[in-house]
């Protein structure tokens, strides 16, 4: 019986180190955080180098810390390997929020771009198709926004009532 | 000769019986050869993810049958355990094993549905679906008979389960696994070895290996494809690591392998029952250190389980409040759904109804 052990921080920022240098903003033993600008040599890096290839992308998800920033998280698996690895990013503010896509380096990010744009209000250039995906497309603000507030709609108001007939 | 056809604009669903809920998918057909497929969703969409915000960690539990409501016990186990992780909760062995039970009954279930509404979509009306669902009422009967609910179960919590087997479930369950995998050789043989069913789901549909990998495909998807990856096995949690099973793999990836992949997963499943029931220890059925509202620590917690569809996780974050900060569910029919145009590009309109079928969705969770 296996299971997938997360790995060796250290170890992957000083292979990141000497390939992308500069890259690595922080890590601790749960995650590695990068550099928005680096994000995709970084996840290239990642996935391609052999004893690391990060072939699975789980999941992609963003968590707004208001209010300060927005957090990108990454859940990297290696099946060939059975390691794990957290990649997290931020953005410098909450109003700068072009992140770049991922959909180069792994099709999964795909869909998982389009929800986390739809809830959260993550740009993601270079995404091939960016669109309202479970929300309609007039839908102003974005839920999951820990500042967002419910956009009350006013109901039509009621036709005149009709004469009463003679 | 050749004549010219201009490509027509299909709207199939959202109201449509074989989109298993609501969803649409705008077709592109040149004749009656799909070109272009482009997925619109979020009919169902009801804003979990925000909602679990509001409320407490024990109160989701609710929010997690609703999504995958065909799978509700798989739901409950991947959130409990990531509540467990990030509260730091154990659990005991009895407990363990009633999730192990009540998990792989569940998958039966869903795979049951899975296979009957498939087979229905492939064209055999009526007669299968209708004896799935007279064996899986079967198993939503030994649901409600454990904690009093059919479809929306909310029988785990953090630390164990609700309420512990009532007597009689067990004997129950020992009369079910024979019953069961005598019916399983049954739709194997009406269905599987059926020549029309064959010729219409064979080498349809492919998804090529590298690809399901890139698109993160998981669970029956996956494996039909020939990647042998089921975290029971892989990233063992729970107590699977006691049981003696296999993991089926196809070999094309196609519309039939993940049909007979399912099928077999059934057997496996049946395998798994019959040594939890021989080894389910007594004892406590929740850990009695948990009462009430669970404060977690300022951090964040993923966890996962192989649910009937793939790959179900919940990542949470904590600000040590009673609630999760940010609640994010990693939904495997939606993620599924990822390769679905590679996958309908160039076959026939009726086939993109079955290579829809054989991805399993469930509205509920492709939306939340």
């Amino acid at each position: 019986m296996t299971r997938i052990v997360p790995l060796d921080t250290a170890r992957v920022v000083r292979e990141l180190e000497a390939a992308v240098p500069g890259a690595v903003v922080e890590y601790t033993p749960d995650y590695i955080r990068v550099k928005l600008e680096r994000l995709v040599e970084v996840a290239g890096f990642l996935k391609t180098t052999p004893g690391l290839e990060f072939n699975y992308l789980v999941s992609v998800t963003a968590v707004d810390y208001y209010p300060y920033y927005f957090e990108l998280v990454y859940h990297l698996v290696s099946m060939p390997h059975h390691h794990s690895l957290v990649l997290k990013t931020r953005t410098p503010d909450r109003e700068r929020v072009v992140v770049p896509s991922l959909v180069g380096v792994w099709r999964s990010a795909e869909l998982q771009e389009l929800e986390v744009y739809d809830l959260m209000g993550i740009v993601f250039a270079g995404h091939p198709e960016l669109r309202r995906i479970f929300l309609w497309d007039e839908f102003r603000g974005y839920p999951l926004r820990k500042d967002y507030v419910e956009e009350l709609i006013p109901l039509p108001l009621p036709a005149e009532p009709a004469a009463p007939l003679e | 000769m050749t004549l010219e056809t201009q490509p027509v604009v299909i709207n199939f669903g959202p109201q449509h019986p074989s989109t298993h809920g609501v969803f649409r998918l705008v077709l592109t057909v040149d004749g009656e050869v799909v070109i272009d497929a482009k997925m619109v969703l979020g009919y169902l969409h009801r804003g979990v993810e925000k909602l679990a915000e509001e409320k407490t960690h024990i109160q989701n539990i609710t929010f997690t049958d609703r999504l995958d409501y065909l799978s509700a016990m798989s739901n409950n186990f991947a959130y409990v355990q990531a509540v467990e992780k990030l509260a730091g909760i154990a659990v005991p062995e009895r407990a363990e094993y009633i999730r192990v039970i009540m998990a792989e009954l569940q998958r039966i279930a869903s795979h049951l549905m899975a296979m009957g509404t498939f087979y229905q979509d492939v064209g055999g009306w009526g007669s299968p679906l209708m004896y799935m669902f007279r064996d899986r009422e079967k198993i939503l009967d030994l649901f409600e008979m454990a904690c009093g609910q059919r479809l929306t179960c909310n029988y785990m919590r953090p630390g164990g389960v609700s309420m512990d087997l009532p007597p009689e479930f067990i004997p129950e369950l020992k009369k079910f696994i024979p019953a069961m995998r005598a019916y399983l050789d049954e739709y194997e043989e009406l269905i599987a070895e059926n020549e029309i069913f064959k010729v219409r789901t064979r080498g349809v549909g492919i998804l090529p290996k590298e690809l399901a990998i890139d698109a993160g495909a998981s669970g029956p998807v996956l494996r039909a494809s020939g990647v042998r990856w089921d975290l029971r096995k892989d990233d063992t949690y729970s107590i699977y690591d006691r049981f003696d099973f296999d993991v089926p793999v196809g070999t094309v990836g196609d519309c039939y392998d993940r049909f007979m992949v399912r099928l077999e997963e059934c057997r496996q499943s049946l395998r798994i029952l019959e040594q939890a029931v021989r080894d389910i220890p007594g004892g406590p059925w929740i850990n009695p250190g948990v009462r009430g509202n669970i404060w977690a620590p300022p951090g964040e917690a993923y966890a996962h389980v192989e649910g009937p569809k793939g790959e179900l996780g919940f990542y949470l974050v904590s600000d040590g409040g009673v609630g999760p900060y940010r609640f994010k569910i990693r939904s495997p029919s939606y993620i599924n759904l990822t390769a679905l145009k590679e996958m309908t590009l160039g076959w026939k309109v009726a086939d993109a109804i079955i290579i829809l079928g054989s991805i399993d969705i469930v509205m509920g969770e492709v939306d939340r």
